[in-house]
């Protein structure tokens, strides 16, 4: 475990309580898929929640971020509010995207999420992009891209790192490893150090835990503010684990993993627990009240997904809305 | 009236809609001091400095990725693509990031950018630098697509293509970058989905996008010879269509013939066509014709390549087969 990153109990305990929040997000639209309540396929996060949590508290709600088709724990992360979420999921007029997005799409623009992205790599323009206009104007925020071990095979990375490092553009490149690209393990599709291509264009790159919350936010948060002066771009690799398939559907995959290694990921590597332990044992929470705040989220969920499931469809007449904006 | 280039109609609309919105900035390969291998962006780096005029490696797809992410955040980029050929380049982010991204964000985000492309062929630039292909852009909700077919319309509806509020994408000829044309010195705006209807007449309609507006209207030169009159409609924008004025000439002269120079298989003239048919079919008096680009990639050699591309010549034979009650295909 990291060193105190600082004395605020209260910061430990909010990434305590996001990482529950999304690991309870993601019980529950598992469980929706189970009982055939969700239509389509949704990719969980369970297990990286450190990454999105650790990055996103040291981020501001004018800092932006992308994120991925595993993108629940970046969206929750960022600020979104559940019930929001699961309507989306559920294809629902309250959702984020008025049911237009679903699970892969959910942007929340008031919260800086410029949105999910289904097709792998596909954000990692538009985060530069974020970032080149932030420099243009002035503005003081930083765009974080998350993407994730499989993405890193996408030629616009290295195009769009090539110009990022050349202006100095406020935006950094966090890659979520899981070890698995899909249903095929990492070392069989990425040559090399992950961290070497962010270096070969002059980035510097970082490699870190992205089980541990706490040694991921001190990163990001030394990082984000360097970022905010002039001094990125910065690239990071988190090492992490997905403790449920590609996607919820991808029940069966011994054939590219074995159940000893996911087990041993849950038991010992387990972000939450990892976090947990260490609030017990420096005596900043207790057991018991790392408990109520679990129960807490829980119902919390519990209560936004019946909320969403017996939330409205959108009316028939926004089919053809919102293709082209009206400009004034 | 004064009469300025294609190309300096470009450059004035890029300059005045800069000056006018400091969230404009254009992007793309050699855009600033080169000015464009057709140098038409030239003496903006001077105005505008190289943080507004921003030349780029040569990554289509990642400065079009950056440009789709400015634009969500609040710039205006106007992207160059040097070669419409290129957009195969950067169809992720143009038709799966920048098209999308309003609807679905349920409304949330929108995406106001410019692709300022080009097409045309026979520049002798063989068939990766001399397609046509905006029919595959016009194929993507989203997307709206502006043919300007002279300097004055070329201004007009890149000044709006700006200042609209979604993705556009603009092909200018490449071929008629030093075409003059009358232009005003004062400020005007082209609105979307209005077509032009640029001559009057009533046994024919000749619709031409693009520079085959000019096709258009040499042929209608070599039928005014034969005391035939003929219609001639440039749309202007092939998204949004105005098929009001296309379907209303189509029933006053019964007779249509569209040119286009994409490929004519699945393309914008067939698109056309069928709106015709299935809208205005009981006041025709003959098969509305398409009149494309042959379905070949385009050729080098300059006796194959003049094969491939409609002329005005072939446009009058058409029309005067049509209006003459011949068929133009045989049965």
């Amino acid at each position: 475990m990291a060193k105190k990153i600082n004395t605020n109990s209260e910061s430990y305990l909010k990434m305590y309580s996001q990482m529950v929040k999304i690991r309870s997000f993601e019980d529950q639209a598992n469980q929706l898929y189970l009982d055939a309540k969700m239509p389509g396929l949704t990719h969980m996060y369970s297990g990286e929640e450190a990454v999105a949590v650790g990055i996103c508290e040291a981020l501001t709600v004018k800092d932006k971020i992308t994120s991925t088709h595993r993108g629940h724990g970046h969206c929750v992360a960022k600020g979104a509010e559940l019930k929001q979420m699961f309507c989306e999921l559920l294809g629902k007029e309250e959702g984020y995207c008025r049911g237009k997005g679903g699970s892969m799409h959910i942007a929340d623009q008031s919260n800086g999420n410029l949105g999910a992205n289904a097709i792998v790599g596909g954000s990692m323009g538009i985060a530069t992009g974020s970032a080149l206009r932030a420099k243009l104007n002035g503005d003081s925020d930083v765009t974080v891209c998350f993407f994730g071990d499989g993405a890193t095979a996408q030629g616009l990375l290295y195009e769009v790192m090539n110009m990022a490092a050349l202006w100095n553009l406020p935006v950094i490149y966090a890659c979520e490893n899981n070890g698995y690209s899909e249903y095929t393990a990492t070392d069989e599709i990425a040559a090399g150090d992950i961290l070497d291509r962010a270096r070969a264009f002059g980035i510097e790159a970082h490699k870190v835990d992205g089980q541990d919350v706490l040694a991921v936010n001190k990163l990001a948060t030394d990082l984000v503010a360097r970022a905010r002066k002039g001094e990125g771009p910065f690239f990071i690799e988190l090492i992490t684990y997905r403790y449920h398939g590609h996607h919820v559907g991808d029940i069966n995959r011994t054939y590219y993993r074995s159940k000893e290694e996911e087990e041993d990921w849950k038991k010992n590597k387990d972000p939450i627990k990892i976090l947990g332990d260490w609030l017990v044992s420096e005596k900043i929470a207790s057991d018991d009240e790392l408990q109520i705040i679990r129960d807490n989220i829980a119902a919390e969920a519990h209560v936004a997904v019946q909320y969403a499931l017996e939330a409205s469809y959108p009316n028939s007449n926004e089919v053809d809305m919102h293709v082209y904006m009206e400009t004034t | 009236m004064r009469s300025i280039t294609l190309s300096q109609a470009v450059n004035e609309a890029i300059a005045e809609e800069m000056r006018l919105d400091s969230s404009v900035f254009l992007i793309g390969e050699d855009v600033a001091e080169a000015g464009t291998p057709f140098k038409i962006t030239s003496g903006l780096v001077e105005e505008f400095g190289t943080e507004r005029v921003i030349d780029t490696p040569i990554s289509e797809p990642g400065f079009m990725g950056l440009a789709v992410g400015a634009a969500m955040t609040g710039s205006r980029p106007i992207v160059d693509i040097m070669f419409g050929d290129f957009l195969f380049l950067i169809m992720d982010q143009l038709c799966n990031q920048a098209a999308k991204a309003h609807y679905m964000s349920g409304g949330k985000l929108n995406v106001p950018l410019v692709v300022r492309t080009n097409l045309g062929a026979t520049r002798r630039s063989a068939a990766q630098h001399s397609q046509s292909l905006h029919a595959l852009v016009s194929h993507i909700p989203g997307l709206k697509v502006a043919m300007p077919s002279s300097a004055y319309e070329a201004k007009g509806l890149l000044k709006t293509a700006i200042r609209d509020d979604n993705p556009v994408v603009i092909f200018e000829d490449k071929l008629m970058y030093q075409d003059k044309a009358d232009v005003p010195e004062d400020e005007y705006l082209i609105p979307f989905g209005e077509a032009a209807v640029l001559q009057e007449g009533n046994q024919v309609t000749l619709i031409g996008t693009s520079s085959m507006r000019q096709v258009c209207e040499e042929a209608a030169l070599i039928l005014a010879d034969e005391k035939i009159s003929v219609e001639i409609i440039d749309p202007r924008t092939l998204v949004p269509l105005d098929e009001k004025t296309i379907l209303n000439s189509a029933k006053k002269t019964g007779r249509v013939v569209v040119v286009d120079e994409g490929h004519q298989n699945f393309g914008v003239t067939a698109e056309i066509a069928s709106r015709i048919s299935e809208k205005a079919f009981y006041h025709l008096d003959a098969p509305v014709i398409r009149m494309g680009a042959m379905d070949v990639p385009v050729p080098f050699s300059p006796v194959l390549e003049d094969l491939t591309v409609p002329t005005a010549e072939k446009v009058a034979s058409n029309a005067r087969k049509i209006i003459a009650g011949e068929l133009v295909h045989e049965l």
